[in-house]
């Protein structure tokens, strides 16, 4: 059974980061360039936190907004084909969870693969791989 | 090391002017944090400077760790200190070691003054002066941060630096506040910020930190990562918060209480982490890069003074330190009373230590006669009264009348205007911390490089040492503090929050560095950090500071620690010893 990284208990969410900076680690570098993963908080640190990544949308907005066809859908959530992608941003806007990210070095899109790489450093369970349901 | 690492950002709020010096000897040299911003406050602060000039330098520093490993979350700030008039160096955590490493730079520098309230807005590496006049005298620091969330970009990725009223009319004991209930807390860094006419700075990064050896680093990530999350060294932060401190101490009888009248109260106080937890805490929070979330938010939830059914819920921060400062230290009884305090110093822009402290001598010298309603203009500030001490805090922000204004320099200046010094609890002019465990904790306060309870943690010293039932002969005693302060100048360069010591020993930090590309061996960091505490000691000499001649306040001495009353010829014989390491008579430099 396929699985997607899914929030689940974002009320735990503590503002650490250390799932975003799990996420540019698997490139071999530190920082948050090119994250998939980011959390905000709720108007101000004292009303908690939401966590910004993609949700494997079944019919993802993301690829039918593409002009060029550089993102189509995966087994889970979507693959995206940089040697396509033009670097227009219409993803970033299709997405109303603002989960597609921007590495702005390369100018492409950042979007989560659901390795799960960022679960097993979230200290408080906030985030888990799940399975998905209907695969 | 990384190049990143070696930028420093230059501001010059006289000129509005920005630019980036690279300074990689400094940076090989001291690595980061103390130990470079050590080397530019020497370069750039001039000689018995005004503090509250414009030539005054604010450094903030990070190091190669921020925000590479688990922990490594914070900043270091130095400057002359307007409320020491020495050696001003304060830590910060939240997320501003992160923003600023991650916009590419090691260290900031700000200079000058503006005509005009200002605020810097540091976005993709570029410096914005933006207008701050109409952020100037808000009555709370928290609409501050809530106006610059709304209206500057990098949510998620920014810290929000900013200054409350206290800052803007100089109380030389004022915050700078980052990202709400983090600090800039000691030594005023807030007044130099007013000073320079300087409200808030904003800084996003996003960028990407070069990684020399990714698969070690991975490893050696995960090791540090699980020592941090699963094994005990982290437990006592991550559950209650440090305020787990107030009952052990209260029970040893080490807990300042009424101005270190008593050491204890005669039941468990009401503020213990314990009850706090299980009665007020609302959400916990972390720095960023820190798995542990040791800020612990409290809600206080208080009726409408007149309209009913309308409530007001604040979020209040505690912590060991404003527990005990605006808690024990004024014989506060209800829990509810000191977050009461806690947040009124948080909405100024005031650090909660002296204010506590400020609050505790003026209650004890009222009560002497040492003042009168006279000074404190009608109010009659008593233990436990929390009426009085919210709006004494109040007029010690806005400098209301001569008494309070000289209340907002702290308690020696207060002192030496009214009497009460053997009373007026302040170690090399900075107010005392919230352990009253021995000689360990007094010589840390005595001789620290900033006076704080952390600079060579005494207090946990005494405490093996009650357990144990030893006691350390004086030079002992001195050598095993300095030891230790020296061995904190690498946690405060890499920057390491202390409460990761037990986890980052020189083998581990030599490691972790090797995956940066910085090769020094466990001996090498050890010399450096005595290198490092000897160059924030020559900067203090050369300000005027005399370790040996400290003043120590009488009550410190009267009041029976739980290892019995500390003899004065003791710590002045360990400060001697101390001052022959630092000065390098020992042949260890």
């Amino acid at each position: 059974m396929p699985k997607r990284l899914a929030v689940v208990d974002a009320g735990r969410c503590v503002d650490c980061l250390l799932c975003a900076l799990a996420c540019s680690r698997r490139f071999g570098e530190g920082g948050l360039a090119r994250s998939a993963i980011a959390v905000r908080s709720i108007g101000g640190v004292e009303n908690g936190f939401v966590v910004i990544v993609c949700r494997a949308c079944p019919d993802p907005p993301c690829a039918a907004s593409c002009p060029v066809g550089a993102i189509t859908k995966a087994q889970v959530g979507v693959r995206v084909h940089y040697d396509r992608c033009i670097g227009c941003r219409t993803c970033v806007l299709s997405c109303p969870f603002g989960a597609v990210h921007w590495d702005e070095e390369n100018n492409k899109p950042v979007i989560c693969v659901h390795c799960g790489l960022c679960a097993s450093f979230c200290p408080h369970g906030v985030l888990a791989l799940e399975e998905v349901q209907g695969g | 090391m990384d190049k990143l690492l070696a930028r420093v950002l230059y501001i010059d709020l006289a000129r509005k002017r920005f630019w980036v010096e690279e300074h990689p000897k400094i940076f090989e040299k001291g690595l980061g944090g103390a130990g470079v911003a050590i080397e530019l406050l020497h370069e750039l602060c001039p000689k018995d400077v005004d503090p509250l000039g414009p030539e005054n330098p604010i450094i903030i520093a990070v190091g190669p760790l921020n925000p590479l490993f688990p922990l490594a979350s914070k900043a270091v700030a130095m400057f002359k200190s307007p409320h020491t008039g020495n050696l001003g160096e304060s830590h910060c955590g939240g997320r501003m070691a992160l923003a600023l490493r991650l916009a590419g730079f090691g260290a900031l520098v700000i200079q000058g003054r503006s005509e005009v309230p200002v605020y810097l807005a540091i976005h993709h590496g570029r410096v914005q002066f933006r207008d701050a006049r109409a952020l100037w005298g808000l009555s709370s620091s928290l609409t501050a941060g809530r106006v610059l969330r709304e209206i500057e970009p990098g949510s998620g990725c920014r810290t929000i630096l900013r200054i409350g009223r206290a800052g803007e009319r100089l109380v030389t004991y004022a915050t700078v506040i980052a990202e709400t209930y983090r600090h800039f807390g000691r030594l005023g860094l807030g007044a130099v910020f007013g000073s320079k006419n300087l409200k808030a700075l904003v800084i996003s990064g996003t960028g990407a930190i070069p990684i020399h050896d990714p698969p070690r680093y991975q490893k050696v990530y995960r090791e540090l990562w699980e020592k941090a999350t699963r094994s005990d060294l982290m437990r006592k932060y991550h559950d209650l918060g440090t305020a787990q401190n107030i009952q052990p101490l209260n029970k040893i009888g080490a807990l300042p209480v009424r101005n270190l009248l008593r050491t204890k109260y005669p039941t468990e106080p009401a503020f213990t982490g314990e009850r706090l937890a299980a009665e007020f805490l609302g959400r916990r929070l972390a720095c960023s890069a820190c798995p542990v979330a040791c800020v612990h938010l409290g809600i206080l939830r208080e009726p409408h003074p007149v309209e009913p059914y309308f409530y007001k819920t604040t979020f209040v921060s505690y912590d060991h330190e404003p527990l005990y400062s605006l808690g024990s230290m004024l014989g506060m009884e209800r829990a509810e009373d000191v977050l009461k305090l806690i947040d009124a110093v948080e909405v100024l822009g005031m650090d909660a230590i002296t204010t506590g402290v400020a609050l505790a001598w003026a209650t004890e010298a009222f009560q002497r006669g040492l003042i009168t309603k006279k000074e404190t203009d009608g109010i009659a500030p008593d233990w436990g009264k929390v009426d009085a001490y919210l709006e004494m805090i109040r007029r010690i922000a806005l400098r209301n009348g001569e008494f309070y204004f000289v209340l907002g320099q702290g308690v020696r200046a207060a002192a030496a205007r009214y009497g009460g010094e053997e009373s007026a609890l302040a170690f090399g002019g900075n107010e005392m911390p919230g352990y009253h465990t021995g000689p360990g904790a007094l010589l840390t306060y005595l001789s620290g490089s900033r006076h704080s309870h952390l600079d060579s943690a005494g207090y946990a010293l005494d405490q093996e040492c009650l357990q144990r039932g030893e006691s350390l002969r004086a030079e002992e005693l001195a050598r095993r503090l300095i030891n230790e302060e020296a061995k904190r100048q690498i946690l405060s360069s890499l920057v390491v929050c202390f409460f990761a010591r037990g986890i980052y020993d020189p083998n581990t930090i030599s490691t972790a560095l090797a995956t940066l590309g910085i090769e020094r061996s466990p001996e090498e960091l050890e010399k450096l950090g005595m290198e490092i505490l000897r160059r924030k000691y020559a900067f203090k000499r050369r300000e005027g500071f005399d370790l040996v001649g400290v003043p120590i306040p009488a009550r410190a001495l009267q009041t029976p620690t739980p290892s019995g009353q500390v003899n004065e010829d003791f710590l002045r014989r360990a400060l001697k010893e101390m001052a022959k390491i630092l000065e390098g008579e020992d042949g260890m430099a």
